[in-house]
């Protein structure tokens, strides 16, 4: 038995429940910390880019279960809707702590949202989970099919892209880490891409 | 400076003045404290400029030095007490050209011998929002271009930051073009608030991560242009290309002064949040030039500050 074959047989007794409930540990701890003096002293700008950051990581992560059974033959796409569903979770708390903490003001907000780029970028990619967020159920794949259902979670390639730029966009200069995780998404991505298929493609003349 | 007596105690280690001298104050009794709410909380022999000085509670010493914009030493607000301690901060000289009588390298400490040193409590705005309360030390920056024999007929007057990437890790990336640049019209850097901190909390000395050994301090601009660790300083009729103003001309400006009614293109300059108020600090409304107004607005009558930011 090969490494991912084992590997697989070993999580089929692993359920995918107590991912919920962990992911419940980092914001109770963020605030916990900030509370506390463990995140500086500026401790709403640090919630809000931990809890952000967190957010993208998880999404990122739920984008490698497919590539990862593709090249490596290990099977995760059990825990992929809890993933998708924690990673919305951080987001929904990124977005909460920005406009409560942060802003203070729900005008403001919505004016910024209005009038700031890299804030109308970040909520279009959040808006685009929401949908995704909705249909991460049983009932949902059944009453849409599958086929559809597919097509409308490729939404999420959309919102890491538009999660990247985000992450770029509200650094000051030229930073490395936000260009690190813009790569990773574009590896993501790209290896969804089947080359194969695409020279294959019968093209109009 | 041969023979200078160096401390193997870290800033973290030393408590804040303020502290140790409202300790005193309690322990000579409600008369000495009376007299101390009098004088107001001078924190050294050190003469403060009432006139130049806020009475606002400031931030604390460890706030202070933990919580900075030293890109030299990393992007991190905590990089730069993390690592500016690799610094080597004597001997140092400014080196003081263009269109000055005296040009040449000047040792600080024969700077600061000629120079009238005293306390100025100041805010600082950061264009990211947040701000703090800080007792510089130092000098007035008209003082140390007068001694240099500076033509105040010269337009502008440009700072440059020391570039030292083997002690200044942030460096060795390109994040800001080194060296850091900075300038200031004429009139601005003879204006009596401009001031050249040598200093915190009572003590002649500069914390490393806050601009060790000299920096500037320009109150009613945003923080970026009261730059750090200056080893240069030009008197040119040329205006200087800051380096924020390089990197992002359509979000930096060349006179960065504080402004509640001009946005940053990416957030409202409305408000600010003073450090060290919590996860539930209130923001507060941001003052045009920073508060400063009566002094400085008159440098800038006539002009359309949403065209100059």
């Amino acid at each position: 038995m090969s490494i991912s074959q084992s590997i697989n047989t070993a999580l089929r007794r692993v359920p995918a429940w107590p991912i919920y409930i962990v992911s419940v540990i980092p914001p109770v701890w963020y605030l916990y910390l900030g509370f506390t003096g463990g995140l500086g002293f500026e401790p709403i700008k640090e919630l809000e880019h931990r809890i952000g950051l967190l957010g993208f990581q998880v999404l990122l992560a739920t984008l490698a279960i497919s590539p990862i059974r593709k090249y490596l033959g290990v099977n995760l796409i059990r825990y992929r809707r809890a993933l998708g569903l924690v990673g919305f979770f951080y987001i929904v708390c990124h977005l909460l702590v920005w406009a409560a903490l942060d802003v203070q003001a729900v005008n403001e907000a919505l004016a910024d949202i209005v009038k700031r780029p890299y804030i109308t970028i970040g909520m279009a990619g959040f808006a685009l989970l929401i949908p995704l967020a909705m249909t991460s159920n049983n009932w949902s794949i059944r009453r849409m099919g599958p086929l559809k259902w597919r097509r409308l979670h490729q939404l999420s390639y959309a919102t890491v892209i538009l999660g990247g730029i985000h992450f770029i966009m509200a650094r000051k200069g030229f930073q490395l880490e936000p260009w690190f995780y813009m790569g990773l998404v574009v590896v993501l991505l790209g290896l969804r891409v089947d080359l194969g298929a695409w020279f294959a493609r019968p093209r109009r003349a | 400076m041969a023979g200078r007596y160096k401390s193997k105690i870290g800033w973290s280690e030393v408590t804040p003045r303020e502290v140790f001298m409202s300790r005193r104050q309690w322990m000579t009794g409600a008369a000495a404290l009376g007299l101390g709410a009098i004088a107001g909380p001078s924190f050294a022999n050190i003469r403060r400029n009432a006139k130049f000085s806020t009475l606002e509670e400031p931030n604390t010493f460890e706030e202070i030095t933990s919580y900075n914009n030293f890109y030299e030493f990393g992007t991190g607000k905590d990089d730069p007490a993390r690592f500016a301690d690799a610094l080597t901060t004597d001997p140092w000289s400014v080196e003081i050209d263009g269109m000055v009588e005296r040009p040449g390298n000047y040792n600080l400490a024969d700077i600061l011998g000629a120079m009238d040193i005293e306390e100025r409590v100041y805010r600082l705005r950061c264009v990211e929002r947040w701000s703090m309360v800080i007792p510089w030390v130092g000098f007035e920056l008209a003082d140390m271009l007068k001694m240099a024999g500076a033509d105040m007929n010269a337009k502008y007057v440009r700072f440059e930051t020391l570039y030292r990437p083997d002690e200044m890790r942030g460096q060795r990336r390109r994040t800001v073009p080194w060296p850091y640049v900075e300038g200031l019209r004429m009139d601005e850097a003879l204006h009596p608030l401009t001031f050249m901190a040598t200093g915190l909390y009572g003590e002649e000395v500069l914390p490393n991560q806050n601009g060790a050994p000299i920096r500037l301090v320009v109150p009613w601009k945003y923080g970026f242009k009261s730059i750090k660790s200056i080893v240069k300083v030009t008197v040119q009729n040329d205006e200087p290309l800051n380096s924020w103003q390089e990197i992002a001309p359509n979000e930096y400006g060349f006179y960065a002064n504080v402004n509640p009614n001009v946005d940053h293109p990416r957030w409202s300059q409305a408000m600010e949040r003073r450090v060290g108020g919590g996860l539930l600090a209130k923001n507060q409304p941001t003052e045009m030039f920073n508060g400063y107004g009566e002094e400085v607005a008159s440098l800038y009558e006539g002009m359309d500050l949403a065209k100059f930011y």
